[in-house]
């Protein structure tokens, strides 16, 4: 069976003044029914705004889009506006960073969960209110029939993201978005919202992306995980792989510049270098290429002038797009975590050969 | 809710009680300790030939000799219950509410006020309508196609239209309108009861000038506001469930949007109730405006007085209605 959300070769690109923005340029990925995906990256990489593309929240802007979303065989990017607006909120919802911006302050949380689902279904106000509060009670807000007439500002935060969560599922949809749905929330609260969008997940078989830069959250709710930079796909793999034996030295990076429980505090945690680069020039090459600490170990400028293609290299189904070999990175990601960095360790003596087929 | 209106009820007497002492304080403290005596104020009263008695009679009978807080006092009390003015032998009342005797012809101001609000009422509330619909139906198009011809050609006019006085509108509308295409002759205001048609027609002119002014303010303002509030996370969310553009924009992006609008369009009328003194001039149109010029010019305290008190009380019970519209627009405001 075809996965239910196919996404390939996706660009968006925006035209300012400036130059053109390559907020995404050239993302694939394939998502089934009941599986979760967790895209990571820093700020500006791109990945809020792929989530808004296959949301179709781009039209209007200035955004041109390339490539295809196949949602459940569907193709969206040429989609009538009209049939996109249609599946979304019913097929595809979405769930937004901040709860308390992105409910409106003037209607009652209640009414605003109604609206969704009344859009989509046609039913009476009151069997739609009576679908509000059961929505709500699932959501795990206590005594649902009196907050359902609440204001949003009366709401915690907490309480707040677990009301979007409900107006995001009053329709079933088959797609779940959740934009950094935890980033706005504290520690405690964020655990919870992680356990509901994974209880009601396998309650309701929904597909989920989760969009991040906090490695944590993917690590406890994703199966598969796609690492983007500058716009592109640099690591995708299953969440063992990325997290056991990650294949990019940006995945590297973010992994190693996080403090870990189950490491020694002796242990140095290691920044990235550099900031992300302007999406308007992007480095010619490898996009990590002015920030990565493996240019010498690949040798020769191939990291400044070739763009890596994305393949896999050691296991099936996980790929990175770096010139390193598998070799080079097996010894390199054991070395860095053992806290040893290349400029550490002597550079290997040649280059070795390729390793796999492009994917 | 309950509480916060009766606050805000009480709160409002006190202002007005505040404005009216300030007043008072003006037109009668300060000519005091600047010297002026009581049988001066007096004669004021009397006309063109004064004679010693007569204005004498007239001090004792308005009690100008006694101390200013009781002439205060007297002056809130006819306001709110009517006054006996009986310190002589000439016993006279003064029914309720009572702003005194103008000076010019002896008639008590309160009767002459009442008899020129209409014409200022029908003046502002037309125009307000006209403003309120044209302004902000413009402003949310000029918000919803930034940087279009039309976007371009509308916020032009309004800058125009802020710009241009009154005066000038005025005279250039009754000019081609009235005089060389004659499509509103003969302007000048007839009561509504006397004649609906003929009121409303000859209102048309100074209803669009006026509205034109505010409908340009309230275009900017409303095009200012909508670019915010469509910019907002919520107008996403409301893309994210499905809602069709118009409910995007309608139910989530002018509802908030409206809100500061509601407040100065309170502010704007009820200032507006007190004597639209440009239009009313212009058109020649006997309001509350043209009643403030003359009392001016006459220099007639009692009527200053009088027509100062009204356009407080309209201002400040358009704020105080602002308030509590703000509560019932914007659920945060309530305690």
């Amino acid at each position: 069976m075809a996965p239910l959300l196919e996404v390939d070769d996706l660009r968006i690109h925006f035209q300012t003044d400036d130059g053109i923005v390559k907020s995404v340029d050239g993302i694939s990925f394939g998502l089934e029914r009941g599986r979760t995906l967790g895209i990571v990256g820093e700020s500006g990489s791109g990945k809020s705004v792929t989530s808004l593309g296959i949301m179709g929240l781009h039209h209007g802007t200035k955004a041109k889009i390339t490539g295809y979303i196949r949602l459940d065989g569907e193709e969206l990017v040429n989609a009538t506006p009209g049939r996109v607006r249609e599946l979304r909120g019913s097929k595809m919802a979405m769930i937004f960073q901040d709860p308390l911006s992105a409910m409106h302050p003037y209607y009652t949380v209640g009414d605003q969960i109604v609206e969704a689902y009344r859009i989509h279904n046609k039913v009476t106000k009151d069997a739609a209110r009576q679908h509000a509060i059961d929505l709500l009670g699932r959501v795990g807000i206590p005594t649902p029939k009196t907050r359902v007439d609440d204001y949003p500002h009366q709401f915690s935060g907490g309480m707040r993201q677990r009301a979007m969560i409900a107006m995001a599922l009053s329709c079933d949809p088959e797609l779940l978005i959740a934009d950094e749905p935890t980033t706005a929330l504290d520690v405690t609260v964020q655990a919870q919202i992680l356990d509901l969008i994974s209880d009601l997940q396998s309650e309701f078989g929904s597909a989920v992306i989760i969009i991040t830069h906090d490695l944590g959250v993917v690590a406890e709710l994703a199966d598969d995980i796609l690492v983007m930079y500058a716009g592109r796909c640099v690591e995708y793999g299953s969440a063992a792989d990325i997290f056991g034996r990650p294949d990019h030295p940006y995945t590297w990076g973010l992994l190693s510049s996080m403090p870990r429980l189950d490491r020694e505090k002796t242990t140095r945690l290691v920044p990235i270098p550099g900031t992300p680069p302007s999406l308007i020039r992007v480095p010619p090459g490898c996009p990590f290429h002015p920030r990565c600490r493996y240019t010498e170990v690949v040798g020769g400028n191939r990291c400044t002038t070739e763009v890596p293609p994305l393949r896999e290299a050691v296991t099936s189904g996980h790929a990175a797009a770096c010139h390193l070999t598998a070799d080079q990175r097996t010894r390199q990601w054991a070395d860095l975590s053992a806290g040893k960095l290349p400029e550490d360790v002597k550079a290997p003596d040649a280059e070795e050969p390729e390793a796999r087929e492009p994917v | 809710m309950i509480y916060f209106i009766i606050r805000r009820l009480i709160l409002t007497v006190f202002l007005l009680l505040l404005v009216s002492a300030i007043t008072f304080a003006i037109f009668f403290l300060v000519p005091r300790l600047a010297g002026q005596t009581a049988y001066q104020l007096a004669a004021q009263y009397v006309g063109r030939n004064p004679t010693p008695d007569a204005i004498r009679a007239v001090e004792i009978k308005l009690g100008l000799n006694d101390p200013l807080y009781l002439q205060y006092g007297r002056f809130i009390k006819g306001i709110i219950f009517g006054v006996h003015y009986n310190n002589g032998p000439d016993v006279s009342y003064c029914p309720f509410p009572c702003f005194g005797y103008s000076f010019r012809n002896q008639e008590p101001v309160w009767p002459q006020l009442i008899s020129d609000a209409p014409v200022t009422l029908s003046l502002a509330i037309g125009a307000s309508v006209l403003w309120l619909i044209g302004g902000v139906s413009i402003g949310v198009l000029s918000a919803l196609r930034r940087g279009s011809f039309f976007d371009r050609l509308s916020m032009g006019i309004a800058l125009a239209g802020v710009s241009l006085p009154v005066f000038f509108t005025g005279l250039m509308a009754l000019e081609l309108f009235s005089y060389k295409w004659s499509l509103f002759p003969n302007v000048h205001y007839v009561g509504i009861t006397s004649n609906p048609v003929q009121w409303a027609r000859n209102l048309v002119l100074p209803w669009v000038t006026l509205a034109f002014l505010y409908a340009a303010l309230y275009a900017r303002l409303t095009r200012a506001g909508m670019l915010e509030t469509m910019g907002e996370d919520y107008i996403r969310t409301a893309r994210a469930k499905g809602l069709p553009e118009r409910v995007v924009i309608v139910k989530h992006g002018l509802r908030a949007a409206l809100t500061p609008i509601v407040t100065i369009f309170g502010l704007d009328l009820g200032l507006l109730l007190g004597g639209a003194i440009l239009t009313e001039s212009t058109f020649s149109f006997p309001g509350l405006g043209q009643f403030t010029i003359l009392a001016i010019q006459n220099q007639d305290l009692p009527e200053i007085m009088g027509v100062v008190m009204i356009a407080a009380f309209f201002i400040v019970v358009a704020n105080m209605i602002v308030d509590i519209l703000y509560a019932v627009v914007d659920p945060r405001v309530r305690f």
